[in-house]
């Protein structure tokens, strides 16, 4: 099987936000790779191998696509490094990009790849719109399972578990299909595969970090460049960032000595109650 | 082209409360545009919820057959799209629920539309939106250029829209082909709950980690039922199962704005914070005075949940008995 995992860089969550000229300040940020889209390559790894033996799937592939400017190469290679086979630089600036644009350049890339399934992170968290995953399945016209939290893969076809508004829904759908993840497939049995032995429980929290030997791997793996024109696609957003403001901070709370103190505060003071 | 097109939802014969909020968006929209709201059911069972839609604007559209029973952003999307074009919808708008994040997307792709996903209000322009980004720390307005947008709304930020005086007329469009792709739904894993929607209620209580384990959670329980609130959690509650999944306040999970958000043994992730900050109140209860949920409080306590919390039901139950 090959999977297709699309990946953004995005700046360090835990910064704060600054503005400068009526966007986002970031100079001298430090870039990380979106946690959901880290997810992504996580449960493409986890698809394609045997966890307990810890051997990949003969035949199997893992391509990683970025679509950013010449730094994010750094962001791509750690992707490699946590044991994706190769990876596709798109070079772009940021500001030549929006959601359509990149919709068109994967489809590009999927139409020469070929993969039998593309998962990415459900949104990345710096602008927050949930929206690639989506808009590219409907391009290609495939089928979607979107905010998955589970993922049970038998022959060429994935149930999915999705967290909805009042409980869990199962989805199953054929190959090839686009996949979005949500925070809890990392969870220790979140990802069946039908080769990882059922009881086998991955640990610790989070995408798997690089290895030292992934590292030193991830250097030789092979990353080729391309540019928006390759895939027909215009350097033209057509959704803009106007500007960006941040929000009134929340006036300074009060320490309250004693739970009669609280609700004789909140039945006087704030009348909630 | 200047109509607005509201995908709603429905349960049992009438409109979903979250999508209340985004007609209040849909009226908004249409009245920059200078056209009308048109509501669009799409679902088996519509035609029951049409009579009700109905209230809210002068034309539901009303797509039924029984292969939409369920669901699925396969079959829905290429509807929303067709009837966009049909009723020369300028603005495509649906909740940011999880069925309107899941095919708002979709149907921006059939179009060729721009999207703005998840806002908080219509701009200083009728293409201009306000969204939140980097989990609610700041604000993006964005300008799409597109003939047709899709947008879904917050639900926390959207006053429910009112009835209008009159009601409107219903009329039904067919489903076109129905084609899921091989898409199939399997089940619901349904929670059952009397409470009120966590992104309806006007109190919500959440606890987090400090909770220990889904036991615990009871006493947090007996307080949300004495204030007629939805129960919320952390990320950290919810990933170690103590409580269902879909109880989870933060980026991933609910973004709620409550008038009264109590967090209880939550220590205020940037995660968390950015599901719940919008609340009107926040009390905070945690052993730590250092927890960032501090930060955030209106009113902070600095006690053990073990006895904050059965202390708080037996205060609000003494004043309740005054009243």
């Amino acid at each position: 099987m090959k999977i297709l995992v699309p990946v953004k860089r995005v700046p360090d969550p835990t910064q704060k936000a600054k503005i400068k000229d009526g966007h986002i300040d970031l100079t001298g940020a430090s870039w990380i790779v979106n946690t959901f889209d880290e997810y992504a390559v996580e449960t493409a790894l986890r698809l394609l191998e045997n966890g307990e033996s810890n051997t990949r799937t003969a035949g199997s592939e893992i391509v990683v696509v970025t679509i950013g400017p010449d730094d994010a190469a750094k962001e791509l290679r750690t992707t490699l490094a946590m044991g994706a086979d190769r990876a596709i630089h798109v070079v772009a600036k940021d500001e030549e990009l929006d959601s359509l644009v990149v919709v068109k350049v994967l489809s590009g890339i999927i139409a020469a790849e070929k993969p039998d399934v593309v998962i990415l992170g459900k949104q990345a968290v710096d602008g927050d719109a949930n929206q690639v995953g989506q808009m590219l399945a409907g391009a290609l016209g495939w089928p979607q399972a979107t905010f998955a939290a589970s993922i049970e893969q038998s022959g060429s076809s994935f149930t999915v578990g999705r967290e909805v508004d009042g409980g869990v829904e199962y989805k199953k759908v054929p190959t090839p299909a686009v996949i979005t993840v949500d925070l809890r497939i990392v969870a220790s049995h979140a990802v069946q595969n039908g080769v990882t032995p059922k009881t086998f429980a991955y640990g610790g929290e989070g995408a798997r970090l690089p290895s030292l030997k992934g590292i030193m791997a991830a250097k030789k793996k092979p990353m080729a460049t391309a540019k928006l024109a390759d895939y027909g696609a215009e350097p033209a957003p057509v959704i803009k960032e106007v500007n960006v403001t941040l929000p009134p901070p929340r006036a300074a709370g009060q320490i309250v000595a004693d739970i009669p103190t609280l609700v004789k505060k909140l039945a006087e003071e704030a009348k909630v109650i | 082209m200047s109509n607005v097109l509201a995908f709603c939802e429905f349960q049992d014969g009438a409109l979903r409360t979250s999508a209340l909020s985004n007609l209040a968006f849909a009226r908004e929209a249409a009245k920059a545009h200078g056209g009308d709201v048109v509501i669009l059911l799409v679902g088996h069972g519509a035609q029951a919820a049409s009579a009700a839609a109905a209230k809210y604007a002068g034309k539901v559209v009303v797509v039924d057959d029984p292969k939409l029973e369920h669901y699925l952003a396969e079959t829905y999307a290429p509807i929303l799209a067709d009837q966009a074009k049909a009723n020369n919808a300028a603005v495509v708008t649906a909740t940011a629920t999880a069925i309107g994040k899941d095919v708002m997307p979709r149907v921006a792709a059939a179009l060729g539309a721009g999207m703005a996903s998840d806002i908080a209000k219509l701009g200083d322009a009728k293409n201009r939106f306000v969204r939140p980004i980097l989990a609610g720390n700041a604000y993006s307005t964005v300008e799409i250029s597109t003939p047709t947008i899709c947008v879904t709304a917050r639900q926390s930020e959207f006053e429910p829209a009112a009835e209008l005086g009159s009601a409107g007329t219903v009329s039904t469009a067919p489903a076109g082909t129905i084609d899921a792709k091989g898409a199939e739904f399997v089940k619901l894993d349904a929670q059952k709950s009397d409470r009120p929607d966590l992104g309806d209620a006007k109190v919500v209580v959440s606890g987090g980690r400090g909770m220990k384990n889904g036991e615990n959670f009871k006493v947090l329980e007996e307080l949300a039922d004495l204030l007629g609130a939805a129960m919320g959690a952390s990320r950290a509650a919810t990933d170690a199962g103590m409580v269902p999944a879909d109880w989870q306040v933060g980026q991933t999970g609910k973004i709620v704005a409550p008038n009264l958000y109590f967090a209880v043994a939550i220590s205020g992730a940037i995660q968390h914070l950015a599901g719940m900050k919008g609340s009107k109140t926040i009390v905070a209860i945690n052993k730590n005075k250092d927890e960032p949920i501090f930060q955030v409080a209106d009113y902070g306590v600095v006690q053990e949940w073990e006895k904050a919390v059965p202390e708080l039901i037996s205060e609000i139950k003494k004043l309740k008995a005054t009243r």
